[in-house]
């Protein structure tokens, strides 16, 4: 390791600031951290073994073991975040064992407690313990339930182990267990074709972007001859450092990876399907925490993607066309959990229009907020479709606001939140993402960024209007049976809207200057310095009544825009407002723009063009190969083989197992030798 | 004594060749034993016929070389024979014949 290294030096002299003064947080940290991992680990262990004799009682210990593991990993949060003793500004890094010791070649299994990952901690152990309270009432009839919850804790140690590791290669355990888990909630009616099927989807598209990840990791190690994290980034961006391999390259498939993981176009297209898992499992995995992995693994990865800026480019690239395709179809899915997963889907592009513009805190800042609002939308979704008696067309709903009041207010309050209305969380983290877009240099990105706030405010209220507000359009005798899911999942409601409601105000304040900055600036400071290096430019100070005022000014009124729209073609019953959804004015501008409303509705056609590129082309190419191998390949085997046997029965013939054939042919062989011996010696 | 080599060698090639003859050509075994025999002393003669006619060299010790080299092979010809024999008379027991052609054995 080379001491020039500013990345070395910088944790070592604020390690010193540190030891001077500030706050201590002395807990026996190199059990408590492991134990956040052991405690779902037992859990799901215990589970799987006796689960099934536990019957309507399994949930208990799962339940119990994420919520131990909460209470561990806020504290361990707390102590990252508030930089105290021993966390410090570089994060404490728990040493549990060396994995794989192959003289040079070192795996350690370390855990990395930073305020990059305490972010992600907070998120994941929150959303992960109320989910599973959720779940005690959402799936208590389900014949499967103790399997459900086995799986539950399942994910949770992977999505734990993915964001405390410290090496590159148990990233990338973590990072298949999790799509293991994933794959298994997902299945989980495993009777019903379409989640075996979806299930599939979501795992061999995950595999696409997996192996570039795998390749990246190789060549991280090709780089550096080292897997951890922050020292093999380190090496490879120092001053004058050789790289065999180009950082674009290893960033893009680290990115590729990424790209899997958060469902990011062109491998955004197993996400949707993702939906036909139970609805908590879209609450956790596919909203609020899995999909994250890629935007913290590219976070985690800032000072890489900062030292190769075209790579950065690709990132906001992908983000934001993202944003916007998943945005436009959203607005005319009718399946309210599709309506979500496409939200979500352009969600994620914001977090990696924000990686890719260098704007890093924003993105986690928006992982952070968007985990609590969409978890809540995905869980008051379920309450819905509870209700409605697993209804999930919004055509068949309406008018349940009467029905449901806590589901209803709940999810009005996540919707303004994703709306993008002050002071509500999605505000605070979207203006970031594009103020700094805007600040940075990519105008591009914020117009495109702005077009997505519209549409995003648009399909939320279209959404609250179709479900909640007008008449019941289903059957009557439903209408009669609805009411209001049990306490154990109107609970999580409550506590998730909370957060939904005050998360951007307690971190996103003030503004310029925000408490989110404070926290995760020794993990990103090094590389927005690179970035902005790099690029020539240096956002100016804070101007709430100039440049920053005004971008404010924007994405609020887009905001307003989209939701007015929304309740002119929708509806509208909130106190003091009254407007009548009007039907014929949604079917005459859809009649008006039929190409972008069958594009939107189709999904643009991705679907199609996969099945066309890999069912239709892929399956012509296979067959073909398959006749290659058939006739090609095992022709030449077997014929070498008949070859063999049949010169074999030929020269059986030789062998009459006489004594008298056999010494014929010595004394017929010593002749002709002594013969031409002789001749040869006689010339 | 013919005071030429080669009527001896002439004379041990005739027997070779009439034992080998023999050997390759009679189907009772106890026959082709005789005929390995027969092979066996045709060596003999012309091992001696060489020590006498001074091939090892001309001493009386020298000479007399040729006639131990045929002693140690008669009487390695007498264990072959009584090996010989016995399996022979192992194998007679078995198959209730002396025919060599009949013992087809191996090519199982």
């Amino acid at each position: 390791m080379s001491p020039a290294s500013p990345f070395l030096t910088g944790p070592i002299v604020a390690a010193a600031e540190g030891a001077a003064g500030g706050p201590t947080l002395d807990l026996p940290w190199n059990a408590l951290i492991p134990l956040i991992l052991g405690l779902p680990i037992f859990g799901f262990l215990f589970t799987a073994a006796v689960g099934r004799r536990l019957g309507k009682q399994a949930h208990w210990v799962p339940v119990l073991a994420v919520f131990a593991a909460w209470v561990i990993a806020m504290l361990a949060a707390y102590g990252a975040l508030t930089h105290a003793e021993p966390f410090g500004e570089s994060g404490l890094v728990v040493e549990l064992y060396t994995w794989i010791p192959a003289g040079g070649f070192q795996v350690e299994v370390n855990f990395l407690v930073d305020s990059l990952t305490a972010c992600l901690l907070i998120v994941v152990t929150t959303i992960g313990l109320l989910v599973h309270v959720y779940s005690v009432g959402y799936m208590g009839h389900d014949p499967g339930y103790w399997r459900f919850f086995a799986y539950l804790n399942l994910f949770m140690v992977s999505m734990l182990l993915l964001v405390l590791a410290d090496n590159w290669l148990v990233v990338f355990v973590a990072w298949e267990l999790v799509g293991l888990s994933s794959y298994l909630l997902i299945g989980f009616w495993y009777r019903k074709n379409s989640a075996a099927l979806a299930s599939k989807k979501a795992f061999i598209v995950n595999r696409v972007g997996d192996v570039g990840f795998a390749l990246g990791i190789m060549a991280i190690f090709v780089n550096t001859g080292t897997l951890n994290i922050r020292e093999s980034i380190g090496l490879m961006t120092a001053d004058g450092a050789q790289n065999a391999i180009p950082l674009v390259v290893v960033a893009l498939l680290v990115f590729a990876g990424a790209m899997g993981k958060s469902a990011q176009f062109p491998l955004h297209v197993w996400l949707p399907d993702a939906m036909e898992g139970p609805t908590p499992v879209s609450a956790l995995i596919h909203a609020a925490t899995m999909v994250n992995a890629g935007v913290y693994l590219v976070a985690r990865a800032n000072l890489l993607f900062a030292h190769s800026v075209e790579a950065m480019v690709v990132v906001a690239s992908i983000g934001i066309f993202t944003a916007i395709l998943a945005a436009s179809i959203a607005m005319t899915q009718t399946d309210i959990k599709r309506v979500l997963a496409y939200s979500t889907l352009s969600q994620l592009g914001y977090m990696f229009a924000a990686l890719g513009v260098g704007a890093f805190t924003a993105a986690i800042f928006h992982l952070m907020t968007h985990g609590f609002f969409k978890g809540l939308l995905f869980l008051g979704s379920g309450s819905v479709i509870h209700a409605v008696h697993e209804e999930q067309d919004m055509r068949r709903m309406g008018g349940l606001r009467r029905k449901i009041p806590i589901t209803y207010v709940t999810m009005l309050i996540g919707s303004i939140a994703i709306a993008g209305i002050p002071p509500l969380a999605g505000f605070f983290s979207k203006d970031e993402i594009l103020g700094e877009a805007f600040k940075l240099g990519f105008a591009w990105v914020w117009l495109i960024g702005i077009v997505v706030a519209i549409m995003t405010a648009f399909y939320m209220f279209r959404l609250i209007g179709l479900t909640f507000w007008g008449e019941f359009r289903g059957p009557r005798e439903i209408w009669d049976r609805i009411h209001e899911s049990p306490r154990v999942m109107t609970i999580p409601l409550i506590l998730l809207a909370i957060p939904s409601a005050l998360i951007g105000l307690a971190l996103g304040l003030p503004l310029g200057d925000s408490v989110i900055h404070h926290w995760l600036a020794p993990v990103f400071d090094e590389g927005v310095h690179v970035i902005e290096e790099a690029r020539n430019v240096h956002p100016g100070p804070y101007e709430l009544f100039g440049i920053d005022g005004f971008l404010i000014g924007a994405s609020v009124a887009v905001a307003v825009a989209g939701i007015l729209a929304a309740w002119r073609l929708f509806g509208a019953e909130l106190p003091g407002i009254r407007i009548g959804p009007r039907h014929g004015a949604v079917r005459a501008i859809s009649a008006r723009v039929p190409f972008l409303y069958r594009a939107s509705l189709n999904k643009w056609w991705f679907d199609d063009l996969n099945h066309l590129l890999f069912i239709v082309i892929g399956g012509r190419l296979a067959a073909a190969m398959f006749w290659f191998d058939r006739v090609v390949v095992d022709g030449t085997v077997n014929g070498i083989g008949s070859l063999t046997v049949s010169a074999g029965r030929g020269l059986r013939q030789v062998q009459t197992g006489r004594v008298q054939n056999y010494a014929l042919g010595i004394a017929v062989g010593l002749i002709v030798m002594a013969g031409s011996y002789l001749i040869l010696a006689g010339r | 004594m013919s005071q030429s080599l080669d009527a001896y060698l002439i004379l041990s090639g005739i027997l070779f060749a009439i034992g080998t003859f023999g050997f390759l050509a009679r189907r009772n075994a106890i026959s082709m034993l005789m005929s390995i025999e027969l092979m066996l002393n045709a060596v003999n003669l012309a091992i001696i016929a060489f020590a006498a006619f001074g091939a090892f060299g001309g001493s009386p010790a020298e000479i007399s070389r040729g006639s131990v080299i045929a002693l140690m092979v008669i009487s390695v010809a007498a264990a072959e024979a009584t090996v010989g024999l016995a399996i022979i008379i192992a194998i007679y027991r078995n198959r209730r014949t002396p025919l060599v052609d009949e013992y087809d054995a191996m090519r199982q």
